[in-house]
């Protein structure tokens, strides 16, 4: 038994304690896919010298994790998806806000936190597709109007435990109050032509297959399915160009209030929302830049412009809550 | 300076030291719910009310639907093929033993992957019967539903049921079933009558990590949509951002296993199962010709569906993204796969002998029930685990740095939480039981007899486990460490969470791949997590042979 305890003890010793972070590395919490970030980190590494270490895992782990550890935590920046979840990072008080003339220029204003606690670093929308052998395009519109009643049984949505989801309602809940809202969500359950997916992919191929005639999705999701089968009967339609625009959301980072290097962390989101990394930021995943001055990818480029919504990203957040209550009570699953 | 004196406490320990040890494993197992239950207690009422009226009563639906069908089915496969290939001799009987115990390398969020993108709407099977045989579509259900979701968890951990039952109609040799035939009772008589009874131990063990396992998934119910206590949990912490409304939740969950855990201790103690000493191995009838053939056709089916048909669609798959996805990084996630199993299975053994050990030398009570709370990590989500898990440590960091702050010894903080064992710790936690079962189930039959003839030699203590009692348990310490190591080499929330830098494994890669919708990437990290998964089943199918 003794052997086993020396054996226990070494290891303990040998696995015990990581490196504090030194002056040139930083520590990237990221929730955004470790093969969309990898290659940028790397350049940055190779470039300027300062080495990128990260982790990823789902923003509400990373959010818990940062809380856990406290003023102890190695992190220095946390990078995730969608701006819900930056603004409960923020609501935490987990965010040190930063004041940078950079950002300013290089991001617009409804894409970063009135509080400059966080910042957007691509833009993502989430539009109407349909199937072109099934439906014109004349006969699309906005996302209320997919709540009618001649979309019974044609509408096709992925489920509302996606933040995307809810950030989307919670934009529809900030643009036309909770009320009309609630009927919205309520009409397009009763026109689901299927239980709805788990993911956007499935959903587009369940659309070109046929199940059902349209659907709420994002683009990325539909450039990475073409680009695979260019043959599908999948239309892109821009929402609301009459109203208030597409609905978008970002992808961004905020540096962290307990992070021993701000410095170093406020001049790695510098380069990132620059012309180069924004670049690569995007068109790794086929999203759109948010720095306004840098080209799309070539195929994003096909899906032609469109008008989006100007309404500040923190409202996602700050509606997430009831945007959820309100599609429990509408039963949308 | 006057010397310290200690009271002594060597009698209190030597006649209560099953308990205490039994006490600190479930202090550790039952810390992170602890931590979790005291920050659930200012949980925001708002949210719990909304949960309460709109959420809960599906939820409670959905899981006991699901719960009850994946039992059910489980049970029917698991016993059915256990005692086909136990009792019953016919062609390819061999290679179905070692066939079936196969599926164990899937785990359940692959196994869930692969019969939606099979079965869906836009899946190739019925792509394929739009084009072609438009008569049979209205006969495809929908794989989406609660059908769905119960058939393809059970196809993933029926090999539970099966492998347990295997054990205990094996163990119960010979003399039984002969006793029962000599006595002209019939086929299904034997079956419901001696061998289902006699096994119920191992029956019980398979059914519950089935059980557990069932209540624990977030994997596979989240690629259905299938809301359960799980989702539930998740949508109260990612939704809501409320670690406590997700705490609460989460308690829910684990009082209603403690009420599993009861039951079958109940009925545990109201039962001693002991085996003649020696016993020749059961005999087998040789099935006739028509009789052979469906019992074979009936195991083959099950093979596929449980496993050629999933691994195929994955080699599909593999195949058309084999280039991207082939590359050194690929090596380290095997490697860092296999090292946090290895630590994982070893922490995980040490404590489960420990535990089976205690329980046997003090029966009483509250010893039992220490040992039984000590199983309890199983049933966490393992998020909540995770979450639970760095509370702990956060307060162990923080008292330990100011503490030997003050002894003048200089600790960088953080010193435990970036720590490697942190994550052997949780899966210790976690699949605790799957290792303690088998041990436990094999100590049941360590007769007292056996202690008090040792005693008689002058073997006691410490010689009395390592001369007498781990050779008679081997074979459920090897069961045991195969089921652990697999579990672990499968899970994924936790070492998601918890893992320190650069330690990412096959799971976590296949979690972040499926979750965007990349089937085709994900498939060659799935194949490699099912091979890895294969070698610890083949091991076991090679300890079985020697045994039989």
């Amino acid at each position: 038994m003794k052997k086993v305890g020396v054996i226990l003890l070494t290891l303990a010793v040998l696995f015990t304690g990581s490196a504090i972070a030194a002056d040139h590395e930083l520590v990237v919490y990221s929730a955004r896919k470790e093969h969309l970030i990898k290659d940028l980190f790397e350049k940055y590494e190779r470039e300027q010298g300062v080495k990128i270490k990260y982790i990823t895992g789902k923003a509400a782990m990373l959010l818990q994790r940062i809380l856990s550890e406290g003023k102890n935590t190695e992190a220095d920046i946390l990078l995730t998806v969608d701006a819900g979840n930056l603004w409960h990072a923020a609501q935490k008080g987990v965010l040190a806000p930063v004041e940078s003339a950079v950002l300013d220029a290089n991001i617009p204003s409804h894409y970063r936190d009135p509080g400059n606690a966080w910042f957007g670093l691509s833009v993502r929308a989430r539009t109407i597709f349909y199937n072109t052998d099934k439906v014109k395009k004349e006969d699309l519109s906005t996302y209320v109007a997919l709540a009618g009643p001649e979309w019974k049984d044609r509408l096709l949505l992925r489920t509302s435990k996606k933040v995307y989801n809810q950030s989307l309602v919670a934009m529809l809940i900030a643009g036309m109050g909770e009320e009309k809202t609630e009927q919205v969500v309520g009409g397009w359950v009763g026109n689901l032509a299927a239980p709805p997916y788990s993911s956007d992919t499935k959903l587009l191929e369940a659309i070109a297959a046929g199940q059902g005639d349209v659907g709420i999705a994002n683009t990325y999701y539909y450039g990475r399915l073409m680009k695979k089968n260019p043959d599908l009967p999948l239309g892109i339609f821009w929402a609301d160009q009459a109203g208030d625009g597409v609905h978008v959301n970002v992808s961004g980072a905020g540096i962290l209030a307990h992070s021993k290097n701000k410095a170093a962390a406020q001049t790695f989101i510098e380069w990132l929302s620059g012309a180069d990394a924004q670049k690569i930021f995007a068109d790794a995943n086929m999203e759109y830049p948010v720095n306004p001055g840098v080209a799309v990818h070539e195929n994003v480029k096909g899906w032609g412009t469109f008008k989006e919504s100007t309404l500040n990203l923190s409202q996602a957040g700050t509606r997430q809550a009831d945007a959820i209550k309100l599609m429990d009570r509408a039963g949308y699953k | 300076m006057q010397p310290l004196i200690l009271p002594d406490m060597t009698p209190l320990f030597k006649t209560e030291r099953g308990f205490i040890l039994t006490v600190l494993i479930a202090l550790t197992t039952l810390s992170p719910v602890l931590f979790i239950l005291v920050s659930g207690f200012d949980a925001e009422r708002e949210i719990w009310v909304h949960l309460r009226q709109y959420v809960l009563p599906e939820l409670v639906k959905n899981t006991v639907v699901l719960a009850a069908g994946v039992v059910t089915v489980t049970a029917v496969l698991g016993i059915s093929l256990a005692w086909l290939t136990a009792f019953y001799e016919f062609r390819g009987r061999q290679w179905m033993e070692r066939l079936l115990l196969l599926p164990l390398a899937i785990p359940a969020y692959v196994m869930a992957f692969i019969y939606t993108g099979l079965l869906d709407f836009s899946g190739p099977v019925q792509t394929f019967a739009r084009a072609h045989l438009p008569g049979v579509l209205p006969f495809i259900p929908e794989i989406r539903s609660a059908w769905g979701v119960v058939m393809v968890i059970s196809l993933a951990i029926f090999p539970y049921v099966f492998l347990m039952a295997s054990s205990g109609f094996r163990s119960m040799g010979r003399s039984m079933t002969e006793a029962a035939q000599s006595m002209k009772a019939g086929r299904v008589f034997t079956l419901f009558h001696v061998a289902i009874p006699m096994a119920r131990p191992w029956i019980f063990g398979g059914l519950i990590l089935v059980l557990m396992e069932t209540l624990a998934d977030f994997g596979a119910v989240s690629v259905f949509n299938y809301d359960t206590f799980t989702t539930g949990v998740y949508k109260a912490w990612y939704g809501f951002f409320s670690i406590n409304a997700a705490s609460q939740l989460a308690s829910i969950l684990v009082v209603v296993v403690m009420a599993v855990f009861a039951a079958e201790f109940y009925f545990q103690r109201k039962q001693r199962f002991f085996n003649p000493g020696h016993h020749r191995p059961v005999q087998r009838i040789r099935l006739g010709k028509a009789g052979g053939a469906m019992a074979a056709a009936y195991c083959g089916l099950v093979f596929c569906l449980a496993f050629a048909v999933p691994v195929g669609q994955l080699a599909v798959w593999a195949l058309s993204a084999f280039e991207a996805e082939m590359g050194a990084h690929y090596f380290r996630l095997v490697a860092n796969t296999f090292a946090l199993g290895g630590m994982g299975t070893g922490l995980t053994m040490v404590v489960a002998v420990v535990l089976a050990y205690a329980g046997r030398t003090v029966t009483d009570v509250k010893t039992g029930a220490a040992a039984k709370l000590s199983l309890a990590g199983y049933a966490l989500p393992g998020t909540v685990l995770a979450v639970g898990m760095i509370n702990v440590i956060a307060w162990l960091d923080d008292s330990l740095v100011s503490s030997l702050g003050l002894l003048g010894v200089a600790v960088s903080p953080g010193m435990l939480k970036g720590s490697l064992m942190l994550l052997p710790l949780c899966y210790m936690i976690r699949f605790l039981t799957a290792g303690y079962n088998p041990v436990y189930g094999n100590m049941t039959r360590l007769t007292p007899s056996m202690d008090e003839a040792a005693r008689l030699m002058k073997v006691s203590g410490a010689g009395l486990l390592a001369k007498v009692h781990l050779p008679l348990i081997r074979r459920g310490m090897i069961t045991g460490s195969i089921l652990v190591l697999v579990e672990i080499i499968k899970e994924m929330p936790v070492t998601l969470m918890l893992r320190p830098f650069g330690w990412d494994t096959l799971a976590v890669k296949i979690f972040e791949l499926t979750s965007e919708g990349e089937w085709e990437r994900a498939a060659l990290p799935a194949l490699t997590l099912i091979a890895v998964g294969m070698i610890p089943i083949v091991l076991l199918t090679l300890v079985r042979k020697e045994n039989t």
